[in-house]
């Protein structure tokens, strides 16, 4: 695809599923000592290959496309995460797992946020074409 | 804006663990309050957790974090004999406060693990809002 069609590529939406993946395990951490608090998370790679423009293919014009992110709309994308050891109160966050892939999870999202700028960069200066 | 969740979420987190350093520090301090009955003595407090979900849908998970209620310790006040104790009573007993100290430590400790924690947390989001919004110059 050229980068004037679709000037931020997949950036831009692997960005705003970081930015709620974010959420998602602050929640955790800041739920760390809530008795009976299950902890969430999401599979980031399956749900960004959900959100590919991969759409059913249809055989007439008028036939309703799928995309592969509105099927997934039928099951949730936030999954319940397994403990590595059970709790006595039903906690089942782990501060070290969590933070963990916090930590990752700002990484990447800093990653992702680098790529958009250089694309964005790039396209300007074609505009210029300095 | 999930962002902005998140700090919010940080931020509930930090005060519920807050509550629960200040009802320890309470429970430190009162730890030495005797009475004349079991129930003028002092009696240990503990902070109730509970999760709060923000604009909770299908595919949106945040859950934010808030101090439900103060539980006040049922376990039994200690009798101890002490007639010289102006609050004895006729037998010469005070009672004294259900307070355990090393259990009080121990949640002051988590307490401020876990603040930390958070701590950091809303630090690093600040970081990536910071990254976002610089996005493009």
């Amino acid at each position: 695809m050229s980068i004037l069609q679709n000037p931020l590529g997949i950036h831009g939406t692997a960005l705003k599923l970081r930015e709620q993946r974010t959420a998602i395990l602050a929640s955790n951490i800041a739920n760390v000592d809530t008795p009976n608090y299950k902890a969430r998370d999401m599979d980031f790679s399956s749900v960004m290959a959900a959100t590919q423009n991969n759409t059913m293919r249809t055989s007439h014009s008028r036939h309703i496309g799928v995309s592969n992110y509105q099927a997934l709309q039928g099951d949730s994308m936030i999954k319940y995460r397994m403990p590595n050891s059970a709790s006595l109160d039903g906690n089942t966050v782990e501060v070290n797992t969590e933070n963990n892939l916090f930590t990752e999870n700002s990484l990447r999202y800093q990653a992702t946020s680098t790529f958009l700028n250089n694309r964005i960069r790039g396209v300007m200066s074609a505009l210029r074409g300095e | 804006m999930s962002m902005l969740t998140a700090l919010k979420i940080s931020s509930s987190a930090m005060t519920a663990q807050m509550v629960r350093m200040n009802t320890t520090a309470s429970n430190l301090a009162n730890m030495d309050v005797v009475g004349t009955t079991a129930d003028e003595a002092y009696k240990a407090k503990k902070p109730i957790f509970q999760t709060v979900m923000e604009n909770y849908t299908k595919n949106n998970f945040e859950a934010s974090v808030q101090v439900n209620g103060i539980h006040v310790s049922d376990r039994a006040n200690t009798k101890r004999y002490d007639p010289q104790n102006p609050a004895a009573s006729e037998d010469g007993y005070v009672f004294m406060s259900n307070v355990n100290s090393i259990e009080e430590m121990v949640d002051m400790t988590n307490a401020s693990r876990s603040y930390q924690t958070n701590v950091e947390v809303m630090n690093a989001t600040k970081k990536m809002m910071m990254s976002t919004l610089q996005l493009g110059k």
